[in-house]
């Protein structure tokens, strides 16, 4: 029945297709009653899967000659990342409501990127999850060179190369693995039972950890992230930022961390300090928590500040990825899911409420406009949302930067400074971007007659609603998402890792 | 002197047989019946009958299969040739249907008898395990060809690149007979089983070298690899289009299958390896050294075209490059990996050349400007271009991507416990990221470009239009469930001795 | 009765009431401004049956409730409320009515406005009915979002400086917290403040700590000073404690009166309650160590802002020293009673005297203080914004009602019998002058400086010349004198009947002291 979400976001896609030119809302309604079909199936399977086992959903024969079955599964932490696709999709329909040049493509393409998300998180099969994870580079790279702003058409190809040469190395790796391992099959629990050669699985490990890396943002493979986000249309920056980013860092952990496990291990001799592949990625996720951050606090472009702040956002979840204990693990799979939310939120108020109104992202320019009076709602939103992504108890973010503080601090004490440090100067940056955009500094209160905006229509409350809501859910009642991840993190798949390099 | 059975020969080249008679019988109608028609009536009925034509010589391949082997490899029929020869003759038919709307010559019947006889050519290559008769077959393709790339007398460039093609085919052409005729020296029969048993030996004969460099020179021109390939870009971009596709798909699929089982069955036992680190001389460096080169420079300068045709010639080159991979990895499998992949290519080449065919002719040029926004225009077409051009770059879940996927497996699981090809692997896949660069360009231009305002109107005929749903549906589905076609390779192979 | 869950609904009662407030929006400034009072009478009420149904007697924590919240971390969700508990929740409910009632100023985003204080009232009475570190983080950090924005959006000219001084001090002190408990959790897997208490008490507390977080060169006593003053540093931002004060004279000058009304009655009172509630249960062998600096400390709080009182000239930061001040006293009794005694019987009670005088000086201070600045507010609506005092001048004769009202309280506020000011700081002087004589002997300089601004602002504002341009100031209306009536009555009959608070809190307070062992 999960698979549904699949087939539903593709047939929702060709259905676009074939409705008449220029019906702009017929377009709307079906992509947004797609949407949330989809997210509906993915909730009722969450009910009915609540302690987080693993489930089939399918699996067929699909290449028999090569051993390539057409296998579907779900686990606590694909079926949250699942419903994390279902609530982006919805909000991100939500908010591009007002698309109204060659909306069925729009819409199309978009729902074709659903699908072949909800396809990713659902493989078990890797040559499945690949191709699902490659349809997503397609269009993805329609939605921003088509719809687009600032340099769409060049942020759109670096984007699409990015991705490509990632999903190369991540390909070169599998198919290493697939023949040496006998060429008889691509199902990820057997390849990840198999025992490749501790030197086979010290190379391929970081190629393929890194191929998956560069989606997720890993500095400095991270340059992508900046332009990309900011020349993306709204929807399409919340899914990246939301959603697509965190394929990568669900690639590093779901086929990068099981089936090549004692990759993480040391090398026997020291280099610069460091001793292991995991050691150099802690690092270089710590490098991209304070280097996004630091450069989010300088930007003058209120849509390259989230971009930065991305990729800060990501390196935690990465560093947690490397702390290899289980509250770190538990943490990372918990902040892609906070993170995603509160991408799309920030994403959403800084595209669809402030810049399709004002056509400017000019932090000097917007300031003077003095928008907390004219469209208060935008201000209470983000301000919201930056709260929530500073990590203030009573949101999504504070549990899952908690645990990843915890792990990391158990594993790399010294790291944990740095993250508290990332920490900090989250919480400047943001209040630097919403003082400077919504709160005029000159303290005036009372305004000089203001150009109109138009108002904030109903769908884009609804998202805000939505995404807010779904924060303080997770805030709130983080245990309805632990109690499924952590079982997850005890099934054979990461038995590797757990012999490995537990702690 | 071993008898030959003369009714039995007839059975067995049945096919060829149709295929030549509906040649003629083109020729016949057209020169007859239809002179004072229009150019594309008869392009129309001419294309029909000939399509009726392979289609019997398929239905005869299909329904009274026969395996044979007469006179040691002369003429040979098996179930691998047979899907093979079908492969060609589906692919002559829609490179046929492509010339349905067109006007660029007036001599019809001539123009599609050639194509026949090409087609004829081929069918007789890939049945055969003699040199004579792998040359005799290869002259005809060949000689068809260079005069179906010069078709359009109007256009100076047209003969121009055929008379390139011509001159550089002759030299190969001859290289290739010195080769052969080596061969022949070495081991006194022309049977590449024979040969094969001859050859074999601790060390390479110094002839020996020179045979598999002239031969891998011949085969090479055939294929368009570097750097035998300096005829491809202008026959791509000057020859009429449907030459052109006819060229670039189904000539591919033979010469590839060719050029497996001459270095396969023939050079057996000279192959050497062509591992990174240990390098043992012999055939498979060379033709490990012309797929990266191909792979190179193909890829590479393909990013700086601006004409569809140029830039389809260069990923041709590249591509040629990862097929070549599959002969350096000699294995049953990489020639199942082969025959799929260059099958898929060929289908999404020749989608390609028929919508370069529409736009031509109804814009005037194939240069990449002319084909900004046509996604507005022409819907189905530029889909389907999407389709084809997506599949040639690799992109799942089309044919293309499972091709190379497929094909990059067998080879790197040719020696098995080793890793030796893992650099060839890494180059194309590297490459192969980079081809994404301008591919994605074209569908750039089609679908996020504006629309010129002085854009001309673009009116696919239907014939073309249902042409391009058919390949397009073929390409998707055979990289939806890649078994459909494997399945049917892999029984033919083994139930084929090779 | 004791399975309704009281205390989650007193909680979110404030939070229901934003949100109605907000979806009655702009259109009617006054039906917002109504509704928000009603519910604010409503949390009142709730408290007030909370307050009839509390047993006196008993010192343990009633009304209280457990949910598991994250199992994972074994943390749980855990109310509770003792006398103190009490104490705290009744001052809010008085002063938020009335701080709603001194905002009739405010005709911008009145509905924001009002919503923004409901809000802020929820996370004061979760602040104060938490048991468990992490929702009651929660809500000390949540509470910043809406002073914040309360200071900032219908302050005064230099609000937004003011605005982000207090953010920042307040989350720098909460980083502290957050790592010191973070720590303790880490070590001992629990958040619970009364397990971490109960530690505590069994000497087991730090030497889990040491034996789990021991760090390369510290010595198991810097440790567990550390922790001690990563978590002073969090409530000390708050009471505030010189010199971490600096915030407090801008913020409750700039900010609307109303807010500044709230900020003083039951913001500052969030420090002391962690003081009483957090600090002084878990920390108090670490304060013995450094009971002298402390008593420094709060020496320097209550002569320092005396003596900075005196030197001011808007009434808002006289009262906003005079706050810093007043709040000076329940510190000095705090750290007086840590001291230790040995089994000294009537020094045991002078800590019982103390720790009573404490509790009745919050709300004493929070209800006079409260009071005080609405007097401003009302005084500021008819001055058109002028509230220096040498602005005005013989007020006496023309606003009567207003002087003879405004100077009861500022009796009050100066100490003097019969008020309910004087009760709080006798009992706090005769417990601490036993305990710590040189420190309260030096505290009653600040007694002495406070009689003298008080008078002085009696003297400046009501007596004296009368400035022509007031000639025509109106005095209370009808409603006004209404709504102060409450107040005042309040302060006689605490001044002359002190048991009202007294009945309640005795027990916890003596609790609190004998849980202090030595």
């Amino acid at each position: 029945m999960l698979a549904g979400t699949i087939y539903i976001s593709f047939l929702g896609a060709a259905g676009l297709l074939l409705l008449p030119k220029g019906s702009v809302a017929a377009a709307r309604i079906l992509a947004l009653l797609t949407a949330i079909a989809g997210f509906s199936l993915a909730l009722t399977s969450f009910v009915h899967h609540r302690s987080g086992e693993l489930f089939t959903v399918t699996r067929v024969p699909w290449i028999p000659t090569l051993g390539i079955e057409y296998h579907l599964a779900a686990d606590g932490i694909s079926l949250t990342m699942i419903l994390l696709t279902g609530i982006i999709a919805i909000t991100g329909i939500l908010f591009s409501w007002n698309i109204v040049e060659r909306t069925k493509e729009f819409f199309a393409f978009y729902l074709l990127l659903i699908g072949a998300v909800y396809g990713v998180f659902l493989s078990y099969d890797l040559f499945l999850l690949f191709v699902f994870y490659e349809i997503v580079i397609i269009p993805k790279y329609f939605l921003i060179a088509i719809w687009g702003s600032t340099r769409r058409e060049y942020g759109a190809m670096k984007l699409a190369i990015y991705s490509f040469v990632g999903s190369t190395m991540v390909l070169i790796g599998l198919i290493a693995a697939y023949v040496v391992a006998g060429s008889k099959t691509t199902s990820l629990v057997d390849l990840a039972q198999y025992p490749f050669s501790l030197h086979f699985q010290m190379l391929a490990f970081p190629l393929v950890f890194v191929g998956f890396a560069i989606l997720a943002g890993l500095w400095p493979f991270h340059t992508w992230a900046p332009t990309g986000h900011v020349a993306a249309p709204t929807a399409a920056s919340m899914l990246l930022a939301g959603v697509v980013m965190k394929l990568g860092a669900y690639g590093c952990l779901r086929v990068a961390m099981t089936l090549f496990p004692l990759g993480l291990g040391p090398w026997g001799f020291h280099v610069l300090g460091l001793a292991s592949w995991r050691d150099v990625f802690a690092l270089l996720a710590v490098i991209g928590i304070i280097y996004g951050a630091l450069v989010a606090l300088v930007q003058k472009d209120f849509k390259f500040v989230i971009g930065y702040s991305s990729v800060s956002h990501m390196g935690f979840i990465l560093l947690g990825l490397m702390t290899l204990n289980q509250i770190g693990l538990t943490g990372a799979v918990l902040q892609m899911l906070s993170h995603g939310l509160l991408a799309g939120l920030m994403f959403a108020v800084v595209g669809r409420m402030v810049y399709a109104r004002t056509h400017t992202r000019e932090l000097a320019i917007l300031g003077p406009m003095n928008l907390w009076n004219i469209i208060p709602f935008a201000a209470v939103t983000f301000i919201i949302a930056g709260m929530a992504s500073m990590g203030l108890p009573g949101f999504s973010g504070f549990w899952a930067e908690l645990m990843i503080l915890i792990g990391v601090w158990r594993s790399y004490p010294a790291y944990a400074l740095c993250v508290g440090f990332g920490i900090i100067i989250g919480v400047v940056y943001i209040w630097r971007a919403m003082l400077k955009a919504f709160f005029a500094e000159t303290g005036v209160k009372l305004t000089p007659p203001q150009p109109s905006l138009p108002p904030i229509t109903l769908p884009e409350r609804l998202g805000a609603i939505i995404l807010i809501g779904a924060s303080i859910f997770v805030g709130v009642c983080p245990q309805v998402f632990q109690n499924i991840i952590i079982p997850a993190f005890n099934s054979p798949l990461f038995e590797g890792l757990r012999k490995g390099s537990w702690q | 002197m071993t008898t030959i059975n003369y009714a039995q020969l007839l059975r067995l080249a049945l096919p060829e047989v149709i295929v030549v008679a509906t040649a003629l019988l083109v020729m016949a109608t057209d020169l007859l019946v239809l002179r004072r028609c229009q150019t594309r009536v008869r392009f129309a009925v001419a294309a029909g009958l000939a399509s009726l034509g392979c289609a019997g010589a398929i239905v005869r391949i299909f329904f009274a299969p026969e395996v044979a082997n007469i006179l040691d490899g002369i003429l040979i029929a098996n179930p691998l040739i047979h899907l093979v020869q079908t492969a060609l003759l589906l692919l002559t038919i829609f490179a046929i249907l492509i010339s349905v709307d067109s006007t660029f010559t007036e001599h019809v019947g001539e123009f599609i008898l050639l194509i026949l006889i090409a087609t004829a050519g081929m069918m007789f290559l890939v049945g055969t395990q003699d040199l004579l008769v792998i040359f005799i077959s290869l002259e005809l393709l060949s000689l068809s060809l260079y005069i179906l790339a010069a078709f359009n007398k109007r256009s100076a460039q047209s003969w121009e690149a055929a008379l390139k093609y011509f001159l550089f085919g002759g030299m190969s052409a001859a290289f290739l007979l010195f080769g052969f005729s080596l061969l022949y020296g070495l081991s006194n029969s022309t049977s590449l089983p024979q040969i094969a048993a001859a050859i074999h030996g601790p060390s390479l004969n110094p002839l020996l070298v020179i045979a598999i460099v002239t031969t891998a020179i011949g085969l090479g021109f055939k294929v368009a690899a570097v750097p035998f390939h300096f005829w491809a870009p202008d026959v791509y971009q000057e020859a009429p289009a449907p030459s052109a596709a006819f060229i670039a798909s189904g000539s591919k699929v033979a010469s590839f299958f060719i050029f497996f089982q001459i270095m396969t069955l023939g050079f057996a036992g000279a192959a050497g390896t062509a591992a990174f680190t240990h390098l043992v001389r012999g055939w498979v460096p060379v033709l490990a050294l012309m797929a990266a080169a191909s792979m190179l420079l193909g890829n590479l300068v393909a990013i700086a075209q601006t004409s569809l045709r140029r830039l389809l010639a260069y990923s041709a080159i590249a591509h040629a490059g990862y097929m070549l991979l599959a002969i350096v990895a000699h294995t049953q499998q990489s020639l199942t990996a082969l025959i799929y992949y260059v099958v898929t290519y060929a289908l999404a080449t020749v989608g390609a050349f028929a919508v370069i065919s529409v736009v031509e002719e109804q814009t005037g040029s194939d240069d990449l400007s002319n084909f900004n926004g046509i996604c507005r225009q022409a819907p189905v077409l530029s889909f389907c271009l999407a389709i084809f051009i997506l599949s040639l770059a690799g992109i799942p879940p089309l044919a293309g991507f499972f091709g190379k996927f497929f094909l990059f497996v067998t080879v790197l699981g040719a020696a098995p416990g080793s890793m030796n090809l893992l650099w060839l692997i890494v180059l194309a896949l590297a490459m192969s990221a980079v081809s994404l660069y301008y591919y994605l360009r074209i569908l750039k231009r089609v679908y996020v470009a504006p629309l010129a305002a002085d854009a001309k109107e673009i009116h696919p005929p239907i014939i073309t239009q249902f042409l391009l749903l058919v390949l397009a549906a073929a390409v998707v589905v055979l990289g939806c469930d890649p078994q459909l076609f494997l399945q049917h390779i892999t029984t033919a192979i083994q139930s084929s001795i090779l | 009765m004791t399975n309704f869950p009281w205390i989650t609904a007193l909680t979110l009662l404030p939070v229901a009431g934003a949100l109605v407030v907000l979806v009655l929006g702009e259109r009617n400034k006054n039906l917002s401004r109504w509704t928000a009072l009603a519910f604010s009478f409503l949390a009142l009420a709730l408290t007030l049956i909370l307050w009839h149904s509390f047993d006196k007697t008993s010192g343990t924590l009633q009304f209280q409730e457990w949910h598991n919240w994250v199992p994972a971390f074994g943390i749980q969700y855990h109310v509770g409320i003792d006398g103190l508990g009490l104490l705290v929740l009744l001052l809010t409910s008085i002063v938020v009515p009335i701080g709603m009632a001194a905002s009739s100023q405010i005709q911008e985003r009145t509905s924001l406005y009002y919503s923004l204080i409901l809000l802020l009232q929820s996370c004061l009475f979760g602040t104060f009915t938490a048991l468990n570190f992490f929702h009651w983080f929660l809500f000390w950090e949540l509470s910043l979002i809406p002073a914040f924005f309360l200071i900032k959006v219908w302050g005064g000219p230099r609000s937004t400086k003011a605005a982000t001084q207090f953010l920042v001090y307040t989350m720098v002190g909460g980083v502290g917290l957050l790592l010191s408990f973070l720590a303790i959790f880490l070590a001992t897997h629990k958040s619970d403040f009364i397990d971490l208490a109960a530690l505590a008490q069994s000497g087991q507390l730090m030497p889990a700590v040491i034996d789990k977080l021991a760090w390369h060169h510290v010595t198991p006593q810097h440790l567990a000073l550390l922790l001690f003053a990563g978590a002073f540093l969090g409530f000390a931002v708050k009471v505030p404690v010189f010199p971490f004060h600096t915030w407090l004279p801008a913020a409750y000058s700039e900010a609307p009166t109303g807010t500044t009304i709230l900020l003083t009655g039951a913001m500052s009172k969030m420090g002391l309650y962690g003081f009483l509630r957090i600090l002084l249960p878990i920390f108090w062998p670490q304060m013995q160590l450094v009971l002298t600096p402390l008593l420094w400390l709060s020496v320097a709080t209550i002569v320092f802002s005396a003596y900075a009182a005196l030197a001011q000239k808007d009434l808002k930061k006289i009262f906003a020293y005079s706050s810093i001040n007043h709040l000076g006293y329940c510190l000095l009794a705090i750290f007086a009673v840590v001291k230790f005694t040995g089994a000294d019987a009537s020094l045991t009670a002078e800590k019982y005297a103390a720790m009573n005088g404490v509790f009745l000086q919050m709300f004493n201070h929070a209800l006079t203080a409260s009071t005080l600045f609405w007097f401003v507010a009302l005084l500021e609506k008819r001055s058109g914004g002028l509230r220096g005092i040498n602005d005005f001048g013989g007020l006496r004769k023309v606003v009567p009602v207003f002087a003879g009202l405004m100077g009861i309280a500022l009796f009050s506020s100066l100490g003097l019998p019969g008020l309910n000011g004087f009760i709080g700081e006798f009992l706090i002087f005769k417990g601490t002058f036993p305990l710590t004589t040189w420190a309260s002997s030096l505290a009653v300089l600040g007694l002495l400086v406070s009689a003298l601004f008080i008078l002085g602002i009696i003297q400046r504002v009501f007596s004296g010349p009368l400035n022509d341009k007031w000639l025509s100031l109106p005095d209370l209306s009808t409603g006004e004198r209404v709504a102060l009536v409450p107040a005042i009555g309040l302060m006689f009959a605490l001044g002359l009947y002190p048991q009202l608070i007294l009945a309640f809190v005795n027990t916890t307070a003596i609790q609190m002291v004998q849980h202090l062992k030595f």
